[in-house]
C-alpha cells in the first residue's frame, strides 16, 4: 500500500485527518495537484475550483485544530456531476445551452456536502443531460477511461467514475436514471451506488427523467460509498418524491459485510437475465460468474427466480425516459438563463426559441427529445408511453415478487467492458444496450450497486447488486462481502496516467 | 415499410421547438425507425387491467403549508437572463398569443 | 369587418348554446408550489425562486392551503370530490410560461359534475358544471414597441414572472342550451354568481378588473331541432358586462355567417374590450397537441372523506340562500332586492344593519344617495370612502333629531373626502338641527310677521299653507332646523 494520500479511501482519509496524520488542506492540495497533472488527459472535469476547496478544507483544519465536533467526512474532498446545482459554480449538464450558467441555488444533496464540510474539487464531465452510456455525447469533450485511454469510461457519469478511478477524487457524486452511476462505474473498476428512488433528494438534480433520476455516491470501494450515502441522504420537504423514512443503515451494511460473512443471504439470480444474455461479452459473464462463485463460498445462497417482463425493460425504459425528458427539457428556451441563438432583431421570439435549442442541445438530446414528443403525442401516447407505464407495472410486480423469495438479485452490471470510442455512437441502439441490466431497478424503484470484481480483456467487470426498495443495505452488504474476498481493490491496479 | 417518416420528424421537431437541418431530419428518421421497432414489441405484452406506474415509489398528499419562504433577489432572479431590461426579461417580438 | 345580424333577428333564427370556462386566482399566501408570496403589484422579478423560474433542477410541492380551497370551491358548486386525483403537465411553448409547461389537472380533476342556479328575468337556469380543477398562473408580458402596449406591432415583450405559479383554479360548464335569447344574461347571471360564491368563500378577492377572476366565452348557434354547431371560444372577457356583450357579439356575427352558408371554424377569438366586438387569434401553423402525462414530480391525491367533510362543513351560506333570507329579513320586493344586488350593496347593507340602522334606512342610503355618489365618481359602491359603521352612525343622528335629511347629505360630503366621522363633520362643519326653541320661535314669528296674509290663510285652517312658512323659518336658520318642529310652532302659535 502506497503513502500517497490520493492512493487512501475516503475513510482512511477521514481518519487520518481527525487524527492528525495530515490536514484537509494537504489532502485537498493532493487531488488538486492530482487533477492539475493528469486531467489534461482524462478529461474528468469540467470546472475546478481549487480557491473554494482549500477553502473549506482550511475551515475544518482550523475546526479539528480547535476540537470542535465534525461531519465523519469532513475534509474529505468531493467531485460532483455537473448535473448537480452548485450555487456560485457553473453548472452545465455538459450542454453548450447552459453555458455560462451560475446558479442561484444549491441543491439539496451539494447543502448536505457543504454541511458535512466536504471540499468541493469541482464538477465532472457527463453525456449532455444525462443521456448516453459513455461520455461522448457531452458538448465539451470525451472523458478517457483511465484503463485504457482509447476507451470509454461509460456514461452518463463517466466523469465522476473517471475522476475516482484515476485518484483525482476520493469520492464523487453521480446521478443515475437507468445506470448512470453503475455502468461507468463497472468500466472504470470503481463502486457505484444508486440508492433507493426517493430515499435521495432530486431537488437540484437537473432533470433528465423525473420518475427515475436518482443521485448517488461513485468511491473506490462499498464502505466508502456507503458514508458518503449517508451524508447526502434523507427526507428533504422541497422534493415532493422524496420518503420520508430513516435511510437504511448502509454504513453498517458495508462494515458487516466486510466481515466476509454472507450466511444465510439468498442471492436471486434472473433467469431472464441469463437467457438475453447473447448481448454479453463472454468475458463478462466468466469474471461474474466467478464473482457468483466467491459469494457462494462467503455462505450466499443462490437462487433463480423469474422476472417474466425483464424483455421489455429495455424499450419500457427508452419510452419513459424520453417521454419524461421531452417536458423537463422544454425550460431551456434561451429567455431565463443559458444560451439564446438567433437574436438579431429580425428573429420572432418562437424562431429563436427554435434556433436556441438547435444551436444548443446535441443530437442525442435531440435524438431522445423528438421520441419522447412522439411517445406522447396524440395517437401515439396509448399505443407507447402509455403501454410503457403498464408494462412499468408489471416489472416492478416481478420484482417484488422476487425480493419475497431472495435478499439481492444479482447480474453483470452492464453487458460489455468498456468500448472503443466511436464503437457505438452510429447506432443508438447499441449504445442503450449497455443499460440492459441496470434499468430494471431503475424502472421498480430499488436500489442496485455496481462493485468492481474482476478484468475482461485486460479492462475492469462489475458485479450489480440489487436489492429491494428501501433494502440499500443489503446491496451494500453483499457488495463488501466480495470485496473482503480480494488483496487489493481493483481500483488499486488501475495502469498510472501520464500527464501531459 | 418505416414506422416514422421524415415529415412525421419535422412536425415533432416543430411541436418540441427544435430547428432540425435536412441532414439531422435523415439521420433521426432512420435512427428513430429502429428504436421504434423494438418499442413494438411491448404490444405483445397483454396489459389488460394493469395500472399505469407514473411514478418509482408511489407517495400520497404530500403537501407544502401556505408559509411564505425568501424569494431569490432580483439580481440573482435575473442574473441568468441571456437579455434584461428594467427588472423583466427581455425577448424578440412574439407572433401570437399561446400557440 | 365582419358582417353582423341584428340580435333579434339572430336568435329568431338560431339557438345558442352557451359554455364558460372561468379562471380564479386564489389569495392563498404563498404560490401552488413554491413558497414565493402572491402579493399583487410588487416590483417586478421580485416574488421568484428557483421553482417559479423554472431553474434547473428545481422541483415542485403542492400547497395544501389552494387544495383546500379548490375542494371548498367544488363543494360550494354541488360538486363530488375525487377520491383520488392528480396533477398533469400539459405541454406548450410560451415566454411567460417558466417550465414551457403548465402543471395543471387533466384526466382526474379534484371536483366534478355541479351546478349553480341562476334567475334570469324570474326564470330558473340551472348551469351544470363539468370539473373544478387547480392549476397555474403564467407570469406576465409588457409588449413594448407597438401602440397600444398590445402583442400586434409590438417589437419586443418584457417578461415579469412574479405572477407565475400563482394557483388558479379552473371552472368549466357542460353546454348550457335553452336560453334562447336569454344567452347573454344568463351567462352574465352565471358568472355573477359564481363570484359571488367564490367571494363567500373567502378564498379569491374574484375581481375581474385586476385578472383574478377571467372568463372564456365558448358559443354555438344551431337552427331549432338541429344538431349543435361548432363553437367558438372567446378569450379575454374580463368584466361581468364584457360576458354579456361576448355572447351578444358572438350570435350576431355567426348567424350572419351561417346565414351565408359558411360553415363556422372551431377557433380562439379575443374579445375588444373597445369596440364589444371578437377578432380572430392568428391561425395555427397545425393542430395545438399538450402531450398531457402524469406530473412524475408531485404525489397524487387522495383527498380523505373526514378532510372533505370537515370543509363542507365550515362553509358559509351560499349567498343565493342568504339573499333569500335577507330579502325576507328587509321586507324588500324582488325588484329592490335586484337592485341591491345589482348594487352590490349586500354586504354594505347587512354591515350597516349590524351597525344598528334600521333595514329600510340601510337600504335607502346605499342604493340612494350613495349610489348617486360613485356613480358621479364613475366609482364602485363599495370604494366610496364611508364605511357602513359611519352610515349606521349618520342615521342614528337623524333619528335622534340631531341631523335632517339636507343637513345627513352635507355630512357625507365630508366624510367622502376624509374630513372623518359624521359626528366629526357634523361638528366641524357646524351641521347640527337648531334646537334652540327661543331661537325658533323668533324665527317663526319672524316669518309671521314678514307674510301676514298666509298667516291669516292658515289662521283660518288651510294648514297646508305652513309650507311657505316652514320654508321662510329653514332659509333664516341656513336649514339647520327641524322641518317638523318647526311646523308644529307655526301652527301652534296660529292655532285658532
Amino acid at each position: 500500500m502506497s503513502d500517497r494520500i490520493i492512493d487512501q479511501t475516503a475513510a482512511e482519509l477521514s481518519a487520518g485527518i481527525r487524527e492528525g496524520r495530515y490536514t484537509s488542506v494537504e489532502v485537498t492540495t493532493a487531488f488538486l495537484d492530482r487533477i492539475d497533472a493528469i486531467d489534461g488527459t482524462v478529461k474528468a472535469f469540467l470546472h475546478v475550483d481549487r480557491e473554494g476547496a482549500l477553502a473549506t478544507a482550511a475551515e475544518v483544519d482550523a475546526d479539528i485544530a480547535a476540537g470542535k465536533e465534525t461531519f465523519a467526512l469532513a475534509g474529505v474532498p468531493i467531485a460532483i456531476k455537473d448535473v448537480v446545482v452548485t450555487k456560485g459554480m457553473p453548472t452545465t449538464a455538459a450542454s453548450k445551452i447552459l453555458e455560462g450558467w451560475i446558479p442561484p441555488y444549491d441543491a439539496t444533496i451539494v447543502e448536505r456536502i457543504k454541511t458535512a464540510r466536504m471540499p468541493i474539487l469541482g464538477k465532472t464531465n457527463m453525456d449532455e443531460f444525462a443521456m448516453g452510456s459513455s461520455t461522448e455525447y457531452s458538448a465539451y469533450g470525451k472523458t478517457l477511461n483511465p484503463w485504457d485511454t482509447g476507451r470509454i469510461p461509460g456514461g452518463s457519469g463517466g466523469g465522476s467514475a473517471a475522476a475516482v478511478a484515476a485518484k483525482m477524487a476520493p469520492l464523487a457524486i453521480g446521478t443515475d436514471t437507468g445506470g448512470s452511476i453503475r455502468q461507468p462505474g463497472a468500466v472504470t473498476g470503481t463502486f457505484g451506488a444508486k440508492p433507493t428512488y426517493g430515499s435521495n433528494s432530486r431537488y437540484g438534480l437537473i432533470a433528465f427523467s423525473s420518475s427515475l433520476d436518482t443521485p448517488g455516491p461513485v468511491a473506490r470501494n462499498a464502505l466508502d460509498a456507503a458514508l458518503l450515502h449517508e451524508a447526502i441522504s434523507g427526507h428533504d420537504p422541497r422534493d415532493s418524491t422524496a420518503i420520508d423514512a430513516p435511510v437504511p443503515p448502509v454504513v453498517a451494511a458495508a462494515r458487516a459485510g466486510a466481515t466476509g460473512d454472507l450466511s444465510g443471504v439468498k442471492l436471486g439470480v434472473v433467469k431472464e437475465f441469463k437467457e438475453g444474455s447473447d448481448a454479453a461479452e463472454p468475458g463478462v459473464i466468466a469474471a461474474y460468474e466467478a464473482a457468483v462463485e466467491q459469494l457462494v463460498k462467503l455462505g450466499a445462497e443462490i437462487v433463480e427466480v423469474s422476472c417474466p417482463s425483464f424483455a421489455y425493460a429495455l424499450p419500457t425504459y427508452y419510452l419513459i425516459a424520453p417521454s419524461e425528458a421531452s417536458s423537463n427539457l422544454a425550460r431551456y428556451d434561451g429567455v431565463r438563463y443559458g444560451l439564446r441563438a438567433g437574436d438579431d432583431g429580425k428573429h420572432s421570439l418562437e424562431e429563436v426559441m427554435s434556433l436556441t435549442r438547435e444551436a444548443g442541445f446535441g443530437p442525442e438530446v435531440k435524438r431522445r427529445i423528438i421520441l419522447g414528443t412522439y411517445a406522447l403525442s396524440a395517437g401515439y401516447v396509448d399505443a407507447f408511453y402509455g403501454k410503457a407505464q403498464k408494462v412499468r407495472t408489471l416489472i416492478k410486480q416481478d420484482f417484488e415478487q422476487a425480493f419475497e423469495s431472495v435478499d439481492a438479485i444479482i447480474s453483470p452490471t452492464t453487458p460489455f467492458v468498456a468500448f472503443k470510442f466511436g464503437e457505438r455512437t452510429g447506432d443508438p441502439y447499441q449504445m442503450y444496450l449497455a443499460d440492459l441490466y441496470t434499468i430494471p431497478s431503475n424502472l421498480y424503484g430499488g436500489p442496485g450497486v455496481s462493485v468492481p470484481v474482476g478484468l475482461s480483456e485486460g479492462m475492469p467487470v462489475g458485479l450489480q447488486v440489487m436489492g429491494p426498495v428501501m433494502g440499500d443495505d443489503i446491496t451494500y452488504r453483499v457488495a463488501a462481502a466480495f470485496e473482503s474476498t480480494q488483496d487489493t481493490l481493483l481500483a488499486d491496479t488501475a495502469p498510472e496516467i501520464e500527464g501531459k | 415499410m418505416s414506422t416514422i417518416s421524415r415529415e412525421e420528424v419535422a412536425h415533432l421537431a416543430r411541436l418540441a421547438r427544435l430547428e432540425v437541418t435536412d441532414d439531422e431530419l435523415d439521420a433521426f428518421a432512420g435512427q428513430l425507425d429502429v428504436i421504434l421497432e423494438s418499442m413494438k414489441t411491448l404490444a405483445e405484452v397483454d396489459t389488460d387491467g394493469v395500472q399505469p406506474t407514473s411514478q418509482a415509489v408511489p407517495l400520497v398528499n404530500v403537501f407544502r403549508e401556505d408559509q411564505p419562504q425568501p424569494s431569490l433577489p432580483r439580481d440573482a432572479a435575473l442574473a441568468g437572463g441571456p437579455d434584461t431590461f428594467e427588472d423583466r426579461f427581455r425577448v424578440p417580438r412574439i407572433l401570437d398569443e399561446e400557440a | 369587418m365582419s358582417k353582423l345580424n341584428t340580435y333579434e333577428d339572430a336568435v329568431a333564427a338560431y339557438e345558442p348554446v352557451l359554455g364558460l370556462e372561468t379562471h380564479i386566482e386564489l389569495d392563498t399566501r404563498t404560490k401552488m408550489f413554491c413558497g414565493c408570496s402572491t402579493t399583487f403589484g410588487g416590483e417586478p422579478n421580485t416574488q421568484v425562486c428557483p421553482v417559479c423560474l423554472a431553474l434547473p433542477g428545481a422541483l415542485p410541492v403542492a400547497n395544501r392551503a389552494a387544495i383546500e380551497a379548490t375542494i371548498k370551491i367544488g363543494l360550494a358548486l354541488n360538486c363530488s370530490i375525487a377520491e383520488w386525483t392528480r396533477f398533469a403537465r400539459k405541454n406548450y411553448f410560451y415566454p411567460d410560461m417558466p417550465k414551457n409547461f403548465q402543471t395543471t389537472q387533466y384526466e382526474e380533476p379534484l371536483c366534478e359534475e355541479g351546478y349553480v342556479d341562476v334567475t334570469v328575468d324570474g326564470k330558473p337556469y340551472r348551469v351544470e358544471i363539468e370539473r373544478v380543477h387547480l392549476e397555474e398562473d403564467t407570469g406576465k408580458t409588457l409588449h413594448v414597441g407597438g401602440a397600444t402596449g398590445r402583442i400586434h406591432g409590438a417589437t419586443e415583450s418584457l417578461v415579469d414572472y412574479n405572477r407565475a405559479g400563482i394557483p388558479l383554479v379552473e371552472i368549466v360548464t357542460k353546454p348550457v342550451p335553452g336560453t334562447g335569447a336569454l344567452a347573454p344574461e344568463v351567462a352574465r347571471a352565471y358568472v355573477t354568481e359564481l363570484r359571488d360564491i367564490v367571494r363567500s368563500l373567502g378564498v379569491s378577492d374574484v375581481r375581474m378588473e385586476q385578472g383574478s377572476m377571467r372568463c372564456d366565452v365558448n358559443l354555438s348557434l344551431n337552427k331549432p331541432g338541429a344538431e349543435w354547431g361548432t363553437r367558438t371560444e372567446t378569450k379575454n372577457v374580463n368584466s361581468l358586462r364584457s360576458v354579456e356583450r361576448a355572447v351578444r357579439h358572438e350570435v350576431r356575427r355567426q348567424s350572419a355567417l351561417l346565414d351565408e352558408g359558411i360553415k363556422i371554424i372551431q377557433e380562439t377569438r379575443h374579445f375588444q374590450e373597445g369596440t364589444g366586438e371578437t377578432s380572430p387569434g392568428r391561425s395555427k401553423e397545425e393542430a395545438t397537441d399538450y402531450r398531457y402525462f402524469p406530473e412524475p414530480d408531485l404525489a397524487v391525491m387522495e383527498p380523505s372523506r373526514e378532510w372533505v367533510e370537515e370543509l363542507r362543513a365550515s362553509l358559509p351560506e351560499p349567498p343565493r340562500q342568504r339573499r333569500e333570507r335577507l330579502q325576507a329579513e328587509w321586507s324588500l320586493a324582488d325588484k329592490e332586492m335586484q337592485s341591491v344586488v345589482n348594487a352590490d350593496a349586500v354586504e354594505l347593507i347587512e354591515s350597516t344593519i349590524a351597525a344598528g340602522a334600521a333595514s329600510s334606512s340601510a337600504v335607502k342610503w346605499w342604493l340612494g344617495e350613495l349610489s348617486r355618489r360613485a356613480n358621479e365618481a364613475g366609482e364602485e359602491l363599495g370604494a366610496l370612502q364611508i364605511t357602513p359603521a359611519q352610515v349606521a352612525e349618520l342615521q342614528g343622528m337623524v333619528d335622534d333629531g340631531r341631523l335632517n335629511d339636507k343637513l345627513a347629505r352635507q355630512v357625507i360630503d365630508g366624510v367622502l373626502v376624509g374630513e372623518g366621522s359624521p359626528a366629526e363633520v357634523a361638528q366641524k362643519r357646524g351641521l347640527e338641527v337648531v334646537s334652540d326653541t327661543g331661537a325658533l320661535e323668533a324665527a317663526v314669528d319672524e316669518a309671521i310677521a314678514a307674510n301676514p296674509a298666509v298667516a291669516d290663510k292658515i289662521r283660518g285652517g288651510a294648514h297646508a299653507a305652513a309650507g311657505v312658512l316652514i320654508g321662510a323659518v329653514m332659509k333664516a336658520t341656513k336649514g339647520q332646523a327641524d322641518a317638523g318642529s318647526v311646523r308644529q310652532i307655526i301652527l301652534d302659535k296660529l292655532a285658532g
